[in-house]
């Protein structure tokens, strides 16, 4: 436990350099796209030179770029995300509101890849080069060669608009007035085609990594010296072959989790889920300088989160890791 | 009237427009409407700013037209195109000078409180003229509104200020907001300008960011058994595809301002139970027009600019671009406008040949590789139709040997292109008619306007005739001499050709046959609702 202490301390302090150059850096990007949130409100109402000026001003978008970057992580210091201009509210809240619907699509995103795409990699490892094997492997691949809104927008055909076994879209039922169970419920009803629509792009991705290290491990001795023992195929597979496979795909569950940010700002836009994606893109699409800063920082610190943690779970499940990074 | 010429035109367009208009008669004006029920619409976007008091747009008025109303809506029969709202009556000084409102009487707040006179002498000099985004130049010179009893308003403008003008700008920005709620601090930062109280047919009920607007029965609501509808909900779709499944799967009601694109239209028309309307958007007109820099100097040669105008097959464009949902252009004034619009102006047939001579004549010879000269050309964003004719026009100038490169934005870096760092040739947008020319089309034309004003004449094209045109009309008091002197301005814009108006179009809804009183005037998707119902 000591061990995965000192790691967790070094990885903080690393992480606050990791924040404060993805805060400046977002920063200047967003100043080189052309045109400020005012000319993104104007597109809807128009307005004179007076009108304009005036808002400038009330958005503080008449200092200098060197100031407002001061001004905000001055601000950041006091742990205050400042005021969006396109939703004209806190951006802690308008964030907090969003953040859990994104953690349960991304959550349950990532438990079916990970859950599905190892299972089927299992299985089509446990056989390298047989028919089930290559069937897998072309049908995986053809699904992540897929983009994530055309798979979208055929589940939706099939399924809401055909089929009408599930809803078209949104998070939970408009205006319904369930709580609890019947609402869990109805969240989970919701959440059917848009999770499958972002599972299923990365479940190719576990299903080839656990292939192709249980491919590996067939080549290993102690699968050789299990063979000698005169052990079971199957005890052979799940204790010896599986077992070595998974701890790689233990890594990847945190590079994916960047990822899966990323895909989910198209199929929360296709699927009308009220995310942390969507946001990022509406706040794009309003200039909203302050509220895309926060977003990003709100997952990096995610990121930068599951990625500690897959570290210390990967320190606790292989002794042999985490050894030189702690000194000991 | 504006709407059958619509519907005639339409017709002739095409099949599936035949299909819709004949699906018209059984909107049903005729039948009883139903009391009750939840109506579920679709919403593509969520202002900002709910207060159609300071921002007088239609993203604005889809959802806060059914809580705040204006001084008097747009319609069909009325006269001078208005039906009463707030006020029952207006009348004009002979001077020009004032402006006397007679207000409705047993009108209550959302929260309970009496509507009077106050109410609108606050919301004109506090919000519409100095903050509102039309009001800032329509009410420039309002300079009291007296208030002698609790019915009466009278306006008091500072120079002679034309009726007509103050008539057509009621229905999109006289929204008239509580002054006992907005009188205590900023009013940018009233929180009701996120929660609206209003006197009208609904009351905002809740708002879930990203998911749905709720609002509900105003049962205080002055007009006899109104409303109808117990709800209206406003489901957030963000993608445009969306809503068409969301009509088919039977979750939404209606989809307003085409949300449905053109192309799925032919396909939606034909699913049992839905059907597609093409009227109720009279009043909101918008124009496809490509704005030109003068300061181009081939540009600022009335040749150049008559050739291109030549160059472009506008049946063309109607037909294959908006799928005959559109009319071809005359002028700056759309055809549909009951007051001012005049056919009697110069027209540029579609004739590539003498397209060719034109520019031949003004000394642009074709070079070795053919081509005569190059531009920029800048789609607006905003439309899929803008963006489909920016391709469109490429095609068309280079058969006249102009190399136009085509430059995307998205809709911010846009605005900012074209009307700040002017760093265009050409561009393509799509400027509102708002039933009164002064309102937002003169200034498409007008010289000396600041730079960084959108939908404005940002190409620095300047003639003083048109200009003096535009001045005297403003202060033109009598209604008739002064739309004799817009038909003219139309006459000296479309001469001149400081921009070309290509096509004029209105929005489409789509809605389930059950809903009732659908598009019962020229800016149905923008007014209250009070009489829309649903069939159980």
């Amino acid at each position: 436990m000591n061990r995965a202490l000192i790691l967790l301390r070094r990885r903080l302090v690393g992480s606050i350099f990791v924040l404060l150059i993805v805060v400046i850096g977002t920063f200047l990007l967003l100043e080189l796209a052309p045109g400020d949130a005012v000319d993104a409100y104007i597109v809807s109402t128009g307005g004179d030179a007076g009108m304009i000026e005036l808002l400038r001003h009330r958005w503080g978008l008449d200092q200098s770029e060197l100031t407002r970057l001061a001004n905000y992580l001055w601000a950041l210091l006091h742990l205050d995300l400042g005021q969006s201009v396109a939703f004209s509210r806190p951006i802690r809240d308008v964030i907090l509101e969003r953040l859990p619907t994104t953690l349960i699509l991304m959550g349950s995103a990532t438990a079916l890849s990970f859950g599905l795409g190892s299972a089927l990699g299992i299985y089509a490892g446990a056989r390298p080069g047989s028919f089930r094997d290559r069937f897998l492997s072309i049908g995986s691949l053809a699904l992540y060669a897929v983009p994530g809104f055309w798979l979208g927008l055929v589940l939706i055909v099939i399924f809401a608009v055909d089929l009408r076994w599930l809803p078209i879209g949104g998070i939970e039922s408009i205006a319904s007035i369930k709580t609890g169970l019947g609402r869990a419920a109805d969240i989970a009803v919701h959440l059917v085609l848009p999770v499958s629509a972002l599972g299923f792009i990365y479940l190719a991705l576990y299903l080839r990594m656990t292939r192709a290290g249980m491919a590996e491990a067939w080549r290993q001795d102690f699968v050789l010296a299990a063979r000698a023992r005169g052990l079971s195929r199957r005890r052979i597979v799940f204790a010896h072959v599986a077992r070595n496979a998974l701890l790689s795909l233990v890594t990847m569950l945190g590079l994916q989790s960047a990822q899966m940010l990323g895909g989910s700002v198209v199929i929360e836009s296709v699927f009308a889920v009220p995310g942390l994606g969507r946001l990022a893109q509406e706040a794009v699409a309003a200039r909203d300088t302050p509220l895309l800063l926060g977003i990003i920082l709100v997952s990096a610190v995610l990121v930068i989160l599951i990625n500690l943690l897959v570290d210390i779970a990967y320190a606790l499940l292989d002794p042999r890791v985490g050894a030189s990074e702690t000194g000991a | 009237m504006s709407d059958f010429r619509i519907s005639r035109r339409t017709m002739l367009a095409s099949s599936a427009m035949l299909l819709a208009s004949t699906a018209m008669p059984g909107i049903g004006w005729a039948q009883t409407p139903k009391k009750g029920g939840r109506l579920v619409v679709a919403a593509d976007s969520e202002p900002r700013n709910l207060n159609p008091a300071i921002v007088a747009s239609n993203g604005v008025f889809f959802i806060s037209s059914k809580i705040v109303e204006t001084l008097a809506e747009a319609s069909f029969d009325g006269k001078d195109g208005l039906e009463p709202r707030l006020a029952l009556s207006w009348q004009s000084a002979p001077d020009g000078l004032s402006v006397t409102f007679k207000l409705r009487e047993g009108v209550k707040w959302h929260d309970g409180k009496p509507f009077t006179s106050a109410d609108v002498a606050f919301s004109a000099l506090q919000i519409w003229k100095p903050l509102q985004n039309l009001g800032r130049s329509v009410f420039k010179d309002l300079e009291a509104v007296d208030t002698p009893d609790d019915l009466t308003a009278v306006f008091k403008f500072a120079k002679p200020t034309p009726f007509q003008l103050i008539r057509n700008a009621l229905p999109a920005l006289s929204s008239v907001v509580p002054k006992h709620v907005y009188e205590t601090g900023k009013i940018e930062d009233n929180p009701a300008n996120n929660a609206p109280v209003g006197t009208g047919p609904f009351k905002f009920a809740e708002y879930k960011a990203g998911q749905y607007y709720r609002l509900q029965k105003n049962t205080d609501y002055w007009g006899k058994d109104e409303p109808y509808l117990d709800e209206i909900i406003y489901q957030v779709l963000p993608d445009r595809t969306s809503a068409a499944s969301a009509l088919e799967a039977e979750e939404i009601h209606l989809a307003a301002f085409s949300a449905v694109p053109l192309a799925d239209l032919d396909r939606i028309s034909k699913v049992p139970g839905l059907k597609v309307i093409t009227k109720g958007y009279e009043g909101l007109t918008y124009q496809l027009v490509v704005e030109i820099n003068h300061r181009r100097k081939e540009l600022a040669d009335l040749k150049v600019r008559q050739a291109i105008a030549h160059a472009i097959d506008k049946d063309f464009v109607v037909k294959t671009i908006f799928l005959g949902y559109a009319a071809t252009a005359t002028g700056p004034v759309p055809k549909n406008d009951p007051q001012f619009y005049t056919a009697d102006v110069p027209t540029y047939a579609f004739d590539v040949a003498k397209a060719n001579a034109l520019l031949d004549e003004a000394g642009y010879i074709r070079g070795a590789n053919g081509k005569r000269f190059s531009l920029k050309l800048l789609p607006a964003p905003y439309f899929n139709e803008t963006k489909q004719f920016g391709d469109y026009l490429r095609q068309a100038l280079a058969a006249i040997g102009i190399d136009a490169e085509l430059v995307n934005n998205d809709s911010p870096a846009h605005i900012k292109a074209v009307y700040t760092d002017h760093a265009f040739d050409l561009a393509v947008g799509p400027p509102v008619f708002r039933g009164d020319p002064a309102i937002s089309t003169t200034i498409l034309v007008q010289s000396g306007i600041p730079d960084g004003v959108p939908f404005s004449n940002q190409g620095g094209y300047k003639n003083e005739a048109l200009d003096a045109l535009i001045a005297k009309a403003s202060e033109t008091l009598d209604s008739a001499a002064r739309t004799e002197l817009y038909k003219e301005f139309q006459k000296k814009v479309v001469e001149d050709l400081p921009l070309i108006n290509v096509a004029e179009w209105s929005f489409i809804s789509v809605a389930r046959d059950t809903v009732g009183n659908i598009a019962n005037n020229p800016r149905w998707a923008v007014s209250n609702w009070a009489d829309t119902y649903l069939e159980s």
